[in-house]
């Protein structure tokens, strides 16, 4: 369920992939500057993407729009960058996350910087897409979520889409916005299926969502933590707890507002990612619900996090690494213990 | 070469001794300014090397891009950077080019086509390539000359990049300037290869060795990369022999090379070599060359005059120009 408000244009059920898809080639018919490249973006598979995002766009667009790239992280990055400054609106894929390891120059000493640097005489439009995540026995160098790195670089938004219509809309308006974007996506969230907008459809960034109304516990939760924080909720209700989910679905700019009011109704909270847990975005969410609804809260907040280890290969072992809804459960039944 | 594109009418060599004679009295400022506390951080002077930043951006259209490095105040200067910009943002102040935020290592004017010194080394090769990809995809027919040094050569970066430029066949024209040193590593300690334009080979693009402190030289060099590029015929790289009269930044004490050393090379003097060049070929009388030297330190006066007379950046500024 969603509370976001309805569109006026019809829906129609999409995978998330499909609906990143669809904003890809809607922003490209609107926009001959935005062009995509990055590692196996044209051919491979049914025609682009490991996960099918850019699927078929070659044959619309051609080459020149649509471009492969050699294994080169740090060019793509540099590049795009480059391309940003001097008018043009790259979307950049870098097939994993953990690979912007190898591109992290361009991406926080480069982009982040350039506008704020040159006394605000410069733009930098640019996009980069890359998923995270564990849940597919990747193992630890293609399994980790770390958003928290790019959080922290001013100058960076990031975008942490958990449903197919936000990740059409998220990424539209991270196209047209005029400041480097890092859209993160969640390989275990590709194959989701929800309605859709046909159309035009933009989420503004800085926006929260809360996905499921409850009066008990709040739990803010990213990518696939929303959809266990729904689970549990489905659960939770039958006892009698109230569960409020709230999607966050950018971590910069960052709704406080909606997170807080939230909190101030449920005097509870969780929070809730698959990256470790320490220096994770949970500690920041938690804060800014400390310094602006301390007085509201009834119980200490909660952490369900990522443990601090490398993601492992083994299929318990994994499952252990990141938090599941049996954990979120766990949380929440301890926060309102003899209140419910 | 088309014998008339490359004239040299007297209009550029007047502009080109003016633009030298700038960077050279402007960097002799800064390292007094440094040394009085006036200017923070780090800088690094481009004394000694002004031939090269001249040379390439006097066959450059204003429409043409440039990446720079650390040491950028002449590759500004050299692509019509104003003096008194730069030095009121080497003062920090509001007027500054990027008001008081970015000092000496991040001097750009985007709208000049200067694409911004940049405090790491290598950080400029990626935007320079993605400038070329923007030239590409917009199709208009400028060119991206992207300065990195000997030491910046090094960079992974460099490789990633020109290897798609070249691939993709991208309006850039990678510039080395081999001025011997990086910091104080000699280029036989960084370097297998002691012909730097030898790895433009590996990339398949032409590489060319030019002496660095011969202006016309340089100017010729990067006029026929341009002239490649803008036909759609890809990326050049072009190593420039000079040498840096000063220290790597100011301060730095210079105990990795002889005073002999660094005698001789001034003995090379691009500046003077120039002026001789063309007095002696009848170009220009030394009255009028005088009267360049006099007017840029009239120019340069009013420059540190403006910088230090203007505000100081508002507190409110802190928190501004983070996002568009």
């Amino acid at each position: 369920m969603t509370l976001t408000a309805e569109p006026a244009t019809a829906t129609r059920e999409l995978t998330l992939s499909q609906a990143l898809n669809e904003a890809l080639r809607e922003e490209m018919r609107r926009d001959p500057n935005v062009f995509v490249m990055g590692e196996e973006v044209a051919v491979w598979g049914a025609g682009g993407g490991i996960f099918g995002v850019t699927r078929g766009l070659v044959d619309e667009f051609g080459p020149e729009r649509v471009r492969d790239t050699p294994i080169s992280e740090e060019a793509i990055a540099g590049i795009a960058c480059g391309a940003a400054v001097t008018g043009t609106r790259p979307v950049a894929e870098i097939m994993y996350v953990d690979f912007t390891a190898m591109a992290m120059d361009p991406i926080v000493n480069q982009a982040a910087k350039l506008r704020y640097m040159f006394g605000g005489k410069a733009k930098v439009p640019m996009v980069i897409r890359a998923q995270e995540g564990a849940g597919r026995g990747n193992a630890a160098q293609h399994s980790q979520s770390l958003e928290a790195w790019f959080v922290h670089v001013p100058g960076l938004k990031v975008v942490t889409p958990s449903f197919p219509a936000d990740a059409k809309g998220l990424l539209k308006s991270s196209i047209r916005d005029d400041n480097p974007v890092i859209f993160l996506e969640h390989k275990a969230l590709y194959q989701t299926r929800g309605p859709v907008p046909e159309g035009e459809y933009l989420v503004p960034l800085g926006v929260a969502d809360v996905k499921r109304e409850g009066k008990h516990v709040t739990v803010v939760g990213v990518h696939t933590m929303v959809h266990k924080a729904l689970a549990a909720a489905e659960k939770l209700a039958a006892e009698g707890i109230e569960v409020e989910v709230v999607d966050p679905r950018t971590l910069v700019p960052l709704d406080v507002e909606t997170i807080v009011r939230s909190v101030k109704k449920t005097k509870r909270v969780v929070v809730a990612h698959e990256a470790v847990e320490r220096g994770g975005v949970g500690g920041e969410i938690a804060m800014q619900i400390v310094d602006n609804a301390f007085d509201y809260l009834d119980a200490p907040i909660k952490r369900v996090c990522g443990r601090n280890v490398p993601v492992p290969y083994n299929l318990n072992l994994e499952r252990l690494a990141i938090p599941q809804e049996e954990d979120v459960i766990a949380a929440i039944r301890e926060l309102v213990a003899g209140a419910v | 070469m088309t014998v008339a594109t490359l004239d040299l009418p007297k209009t550029v060599v007047l502009d080109i001794l003016r633009k030298m004679y700038r960077i050279r009295h402007f960097e002799t400022k800064v390292i007094e300014l440094f040394q009085e506390g006036q200017i923070r951080g780090s800088t690094h002077t481009y004394i000694g090397e002004e031939a090269s930043g001249v040379g390439a951006c006097s066959a450059l259209r204003p429409d043409d891009y440039i990446t720079s490095t650390h040491r950028g105040h002449g590759h500004c200067i050299a692509k019509g950077g104003r003096l008194d910009l730069m030095m009121a943002e080497l003062l920090g102040k509001s007027t500054g080019y990027c008001k008081g935020k970015g000092g000496s290592m991040h001097i750009a004017d985007v709208d000049a086509g200067i694409l911004g010194a940049n405090g790491i080394v290598g950080g400029g090769i990626g935007i320079a390539t993605g400038a070329g990809l923007s030239i590409k995809i917009k199709r208009t027919d400028q060119v991206c000359v992207c300065f990195f040094g000997d030491g910046g050569f090094n960079q992974g970066v460099l490789y990633e990049c020109a290897n798609i430029a070249a691939l993709w066949k991208l309006p850039v024209i990678y510039l080395c300037e081999n001025n011997k040193y990086a910091m104080s590593t000699p280029i036989e300690k960084s370097s297998a290869v002691a012909d730097l334009s030898a790895r433009a080979a590996a990339f398949g693009m032409p590489g060319i060795n030019v002496d660095g402190m011969d202006v016309l030289a340089m100017r010729e060099a990067v006029w026929h990369a341009a002239e490649r590029a803008r036909r759609g015929d890809g990326p050049s790289l072009i190593v420039a022999d000079t040498y840096r009269f000063e220290g790597h930044n100011v301060g730095d004490g210079q105990r990795y090379r002889t005073r002999e050393e660094v005698e001789r090379w001034r003995q090379s003097d691009p500046i003077l070599r120039f002026r001789d060049q063309m007095v002696r070929q009848g170009l220009i009388t030394d009255p009028e060359a005088d009267q360049i030297e006099a007017e840029v330190q009239d120019e340069l006066a009013r420059a540190i005059e403006f910088a230090s007379q203007s505000p100081e950046p508002d507190v409110e500024t802190l928190e501004q120009d983070v996002y568009a």
